[in-house]
């Protein structure tokens, strides 16, 4: 009995310590990857091509994700607002749950599961392939070459695409409320305009997007770098990209929404 | 020690030096007592059975392990007190052909080729473009340079890699199984372009392989590397003529000899609960 609770003791002690390592590990590499970036920049087509893969191709599931979210939320908001007789503020309501919230994580998790797993496998089956040992013996980083753009490349789109996410949410909230349901569109967009701040709301909801950027994109390099070079490594590192920056964006979503809104 | 910077030193005749070299990872010793020498203009064979540490020794050469004890001279130069410049500079001197090539997929056969001339000078594009077509040239591929990786056979994407690890013109290129999957025609292809290669650039080719057949005819000098140590060296002629066990076993590929059939098992009838 004492025996097998100290097994298990030993057990999570060793989770513990092999968690601290990986959290160690993980920010050595980001460091790598900032003292890298420099070369990145000076060479920006590599960056551009980052961007095309990890943001352009990333347009689609966005844009249409986010116009059902709006549409869903023009449904919702409706009906709860008719209750209290203030159909009209739909378009604050709209905004708001967008620009502050929906807009920089809903669009986060979906990079998350698009383009951070593309990521992950990506440079997992590099390492696999010994494309990444090969670069190494032609005396390339591959920090330099192969990661930092896509870090860039990867933090460059996050921002534009959870913007995209938030218009295509209020086109949305636009076509139910006033299209379908028929609330006046100006009373919609001026209360929008009125209660709206940039500052307040807008860059907020931007910073958020900008930390959820590097976090996912972090964890997804940091994952296909140090995957087992097998198949089954590959495959593990890619679904626990998807789980450790998915909860990772929720919860610094929690923190930064407590310094940013209430003032913590 | 202080970390040193790459000088070449055109002195010796021997691009790689081997002294009393071991190396032990996380304590469990892989290579031990290594002693080995490559000359310019050579080609090396390390052969020996899988996990014998051939490997291992390869990436030593290359710099991609640190030795344990002993020395390691490549031009010249103690690859243990190198830093990391220093390394890079020497490796703008290897090449390196991997066992399944390791081409970039994203990249064409064309900018796989021209990838370390891109990386590593200032060349303008059509001077690029010329070299790449001349090493593509070399082997046998110029036809090819618009193709994908994942369109080349398992042959032709080995002899891209060999294309671009030739792109620097390197003093030394290690291969790593270079003749592992391939059909007749292409390891005899591989085989006669390595000779060829060694002989028209002068370069030293350090050859891992268990290919003996292939390694015999077109190499200098063996070293049988088995459980960590050199077990046997010597020409080809040697080789063939010799009387040990182990070569003899190796070169005739018979089951019986002094690497046994079976992996270290506790005896098969008491395994099989067959004692009375």
């Amino acid at each position: 009995m004492m025996h097998s609770l100290l097994l298990s003791l030993r057990g999570i002690g060793a989770h513990v310590i092999d968690g601290v390592w990986r959290l160690g590990l993980a920010m050595r590499f980001f460091s790598m990857t900032l003292l890298h970036s420099g070369q990145s920049f000076r060479r920006f087509h590599l960056i551009i091509r980052e961007i095309f893969s990890s943001g352009v191709l990333s347009l689609i599931i966005i844009l249409v994700s986010g116009l059902f979210v709006g549409m869903v939320l023009g449904l919702q908001g409706y009906e709860t607002l008719r209750t209290y007789g203030s159909e009209e503020a739909l378009g604050i309501l709209v905004a708001l749950s967008l620009v502050r919230e929906l807009g920089p994580v809903v669009a986060a998790l979906l990079f998350a599961s698009r383009a951070g797993s593309a990521i992950t496998a990506e440079i997992g089956l590099m390492k696999a392939t010994e494309q990444l040992a090969a670069m190494e013996m032609m005396a390339v980083d591959p920090i330099a070459r192969v990661v930092a753009p896509r870090f860039w490349g990867a933090v460059i789109s996050m921002p534009i695409l959870a913007a995209l996410f938030s218009a295509m949410g209020i086109l949305g909230g636009y076509l139910v409320g006033v299209m379908l349901i028929g609330i006046d569109s100006g009373a919609f967009w001026s209360q929008m305009q009125a209660a709206v701040d940039f500052r307040e709301d807008i860059l907020n909801g931007v910073l958020k997007s900008f930390v959820f950027g590097i976090a996912v994109t972090v964890i997804a390099l940091f994952e296909g770098y140090d995957a087992p070079p097998t198949a089954e490594g590959v495959s593990r590192a890619t679904t626990r990209t998807v789980v450790t920056s998915s909860l990772a964006i929720l919860g610094l979503d929690f923190i930064l929404t407590a310094f940013m809104f209430r003032g913590v | 020690m202080p970390a040193v910077t790459y000088i070449p030193s055109p002195v010796s005749d021997n691009l790689i030096e081997i002294r009393d070299l071991s190396f032990a990872y996380r304590e469990r010793p892989v290579l031990k007592d290594i002693n080995l020498t490559a000359r310019r203009g050579q080609v090396i064979a390390i052969m020996g059975i899988s996990g014998g540490g051939k490997t291992t020794l390869l990436r030593l050469i290359g710099g991609a392990l640190r030795p344990t004890t002993g020395v390691l001279k490549v031009d010249g130069v103690d690859m243990s007190r190198l830093d990391q410049d220093g390394l890079y500079r020497l490796r703008r001197r290897m090449g390196m052909l991997f066992q399944f090539g390791a081409l970039f997929t994203d990249l064409s056969v064309f900018d796989n080729v021209a990838f370390p001339l891109r990386e590593h000078t200032d060349l303008p594009e059509e001077m690029i473009r010329d070299l790449v077509l001349m090493k593509l040239n070399a082997v046998g591929l110029r036809g090819a340079h618009e193709l994908m990786p994942a369109e080349l056979s398992g042959g032709m994407a080995r002899r891209v890699a060999l294309a671009r690890a030739i792109a620097l013109e390197p003093s030394l290129i290690l291969y790593d199984e270079p003749f592992a999957g391939l059909d007749p025609i292409s390891l005899g292809v591989t085989g006669n372009l390595i000779r060829r290669l060694t002989d028209t650039l002068g370069v030293t080719s350090i050859v891992v392989t268990h290919d003996i057949q292939e390694s015999l005819r077109m190499v200098d000098y063996v070293y049988f590397v088995s459980a960590g140590v050199i077990a046997a060296q010597g020409t080809p002629d040697q080789l063939r003529a010799s009387v040990e066990p182990f070569v003899h076993q190796f070169v005739h590929g018979q089951e019986e000899g002094p690497v046994p059939f079976h992996y270290p098992a506790q005896p098969y009838a008491d395994e099989l609960e067959l004692a009375a």
